[in-house]
């Protein structure tokens, strides 16, 4: 009898931090995310592919993602059935606002004890953020043993995972038994592509919500509508405490933010003719900053 | 009790870097704070490393030594600290956000329930006002970091919480021993109440550690090339120059990702973190990210043909211009002037 395995992915999605402008920040110093494009968060994209590995490796294993965020984080649910997944959730809820990175994992831990997977694999970290808190945080909630940094799942052999993790001077193979937390480097392969034919399957996929929202699926029959439904979690679906979400479970708080100020510094303005460049080569010479 | 704790990662036999980076930043916070400063040292016979901690200004190690910790491991290694912060009750806790301390320091909040800030370039004492119910705070620590992708400088507390947690990357803090050691002492912890064989599930099977190849942040002279300079072959024009005025290359992670250049060369946020007497950057635009691991140079030299590139504001001398044409011309007069 062959293993099979319910795995869940965390992912997020992320603001593009690599395309940010001056006007995607509010008054308030908080950052104005609708005002960038929205991205599947990179490493979590590798921590897919891994969990789509063993999925290959292990068929009849399950793929879901698991994601936490606003209504249009549904596309990371969506993104995921394009390249195999089997399936995913949405926690969603205002009380999740201002988490921080150990409020956000307890929600997450609430949500992958009710799904109850054997291996559940994330991002390293997120660009927004680059904590790379949140993977090991969920794994103290789960009480679960972590594997931070995995760059390779490369088997499953009496009951334990054999994992390869990129550090940062080497790297090290460890064995770990199931139920347990994987983050995924970045030096992992990257995600294959999206399948053609599940694209056509899964791009009505959509939450009740977005279903409310607009009248997109419309026309899609009832029963293709429930079949192709996002389910979205909130607390009351989660359970737990709620002191522990959102902001009252968030030990951090955000004191004071600062918009980047170059320091005003007297700079002295080169050109490229020799004569400049040659002049300041004697300056440095003479001041024994070089030679 | 109420003190500041830092964790010492050790690494073939001594301690890192960062270790006593944190050591030397703890002290000052600890004088500000009137508290005591100490390190927690875990791994198997590792006691001769307290002298160093001493040296450092440790004046309590608490040691935690086992033949099975050996090698860095999340859960006994988590099980060690957590126990420790629960009797100890340190009001600031930091690690070095190495892949030992990234993964060690948010299990610990966790289960401490308290808040971590992870790679902070900056920590400050200070005092806060809530908004809301007008309580006051004083003597927090300010964790002052780059946020969302570097646009911001976020300073981050934690009012209610302890302890207060922090990562800082390698080079980030000054080190600098004390002329003389403090008296410290050494307290031991007994592992074997602490960690059970539960604790040993996930086995290391195999390690490969390499030496740091590369070594840029001893260099006196930085020549760092970002992704203006436009190919691996291209950055050639870079070491030439290094090798003239006997300095290092870097780069900037734009640089890095299309492989121009070594991972081990990055300079900046995700990086390592450089105060050279020269900084010469050549094809940078000088991103926050990246200037945050080097702005501290004594002295920058920006070359980049945009005038309104970033990077020259923060420049002694701002070259604008072709890099393709500037560099050869240093190194041309630089051979013609120095004998
Ligand atoms: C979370 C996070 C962490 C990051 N960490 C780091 C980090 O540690 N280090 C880091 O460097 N970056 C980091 N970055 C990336 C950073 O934001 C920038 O994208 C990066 O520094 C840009 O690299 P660059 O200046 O080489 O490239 P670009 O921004 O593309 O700049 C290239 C420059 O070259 C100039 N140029 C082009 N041709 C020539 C020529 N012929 N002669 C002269 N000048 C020329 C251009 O005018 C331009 O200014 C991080 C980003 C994020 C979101």
């Amino acid at each position: 009898m062959s293993k099979k395995f319910k795995i869940v992915v965390l992912a997020k999605q992320v603001p593009d931090t690599r395309n940010v402008g001056k006007n995607a920040m509010k008054e308030d110093g908080t950052v104005n995310r609708a005002a960038l494009p929205a991205i599947f968060n990179p490493e979590d994209m590798n921590a897919l592919e891994q969990a789509l590995r063993l999925k290959d490796r292990f068929p009849g294993s399950e793929v879901l993602l698991l994601t936490m965020g606003p209504g249009r984080a549904a596309e990371v649910i969506r993104e995921g059935y394009y390249r195999g997944a089997d399936g995913g959730v949405l926690l969603t809820d205002r009380k999740f606002a201002g988490a921080d990175t150990l409020a956000t994992s307890y929600a997450l831990s609430m949500a992958i004890k009710k799904i109850s997977p054997d291996i559940i694999i994330a991002g390293r970290q997120a660009i927004d953020g680059d904590t790379a808190q949140v993977g090991p945080q969920v794994a103290e909630k789960l009480k679960l043993p972590q594997v931070t940094y995995a760059e390779d799942i490369q088997g499953f052999e009496n009951g334990k995972l054999t994992i390869k993790r990129r550090l940062e001077r080497g790297v090290e193979t460890v064995q770990c038994p199931i139920p347990a937390v994987i983050t995924v480097h970045a030096t992992a392969p990257d995600c294959r592509p999206r399948n053609a034919k599940q694209l056509m399957r899964f791009k009505h996929a959509r939450t009740i919500s977005e279903e409310q929202d607009n009248e997109h699926n419309s026309y899609l029959p009832l029963n293709t509508k429930e079949s192709l439904r996002i389910p979205e979690w909130s607390v009351s679906d989660v359970g737990g405490d709620e002191i522990n979400y959102g902001l009252s479970g968030s030990p951090t708080k955000v004191k004071k933010i600062e918009n980047i100020v170059f320091q005003a510094k007297e700079s002295k303005k080169l050109t490229s003719a020799y004569e400049d460049i040659n002049s300041l080569i004697c300056e440095l010479i003479s001041s024994h900053t070089i030679g | 009790m109420n003190n500041i704790i830092i964790y010492i990662e050790t690494e073939g036999g001594r301690i890192a870097d960062v270790s006593l980076e944190l050591l030397t930043k703890g002290r000052s916070l600890a004088n500000q704070l009137s508290c005591k400063l100490e390190a927690l040292l875990i791994g198997n016979n590792v006691e001769s490393l307290s002298e160093e901690l001493f040296l450092y200004g440790a004046e309590k190690v608490h040691l935690a030594q086992d033949k099975r910790l050996e090698f860095y491991q999340t859960l006994p290694y988590s099980a060690i600290t957590i126990e420790l912060f629960k009797q100890e009750k340190p009001q600031i806790a930091l690690f070095g956000a190495t892949s030992v301390g990234r993964d060690l320091a948010p299990r610990v909040s966790s289960s401490l329930m308290s808040g971590l800030t992870a790679d902070c370039t900056s920590l400050e004492i200070g005092g806060h006002k809530e908004a809301k119910s007008g309580k006051e705070y004083n003597n927090l620590l300010y964790q002052i970091r780059p946020a969302f992708g570097g646009n911001i400088i976020a300073t981050i507390i934690n009012p209610d919480h302890r302890p207060q947690m922090a990562t800082v990357r390698e080079g980030v803090m000054k080190k600098e021993p004390l002329e003389k050691a403090v008296k410290g002492k050494i307290s031991s912890i007994d592992v074997s109440k602490i960690v059970t064989d539960s604790d040993f599930i996930v086995q290391i099977i195999e390690r490969h550690i390499e030496d740091r190849k590369v070594d840029i942040k001893g260099s006196p002279v930085i020549i760092a090339g970002g992704f203006g300079v436009g190919s691996k072959e291209n950055f050639k024009l870079l070491y030439d120059l290094a090798s003239v005025l006997g300095g290092e290359v870097g780069a900037s992670r734009a640089a890095v990702d299309a492989g121009f250049a070594e991972p081990a060369r990055q300079i900046g946020q995700t990086g390592v973190t450089v105060r050279p007497k020269l900084y010469i950057a050549v094809g940078i635009s000088g991103q926050i990210q990246h200037t945050a691991g080097m702005d501290q140079s004594a002295m920058i030299i920006s070359i980049n043909n945009d005038p309104a590139a970033p990077i020259h504001q923060i420049a002694d001398y701002a070259i604008i211009g072709d890099l393709n044409e500037i560099i050869p011309r240093m190194i041309k007069s630089y051979k013609q002037n120095s004998k």
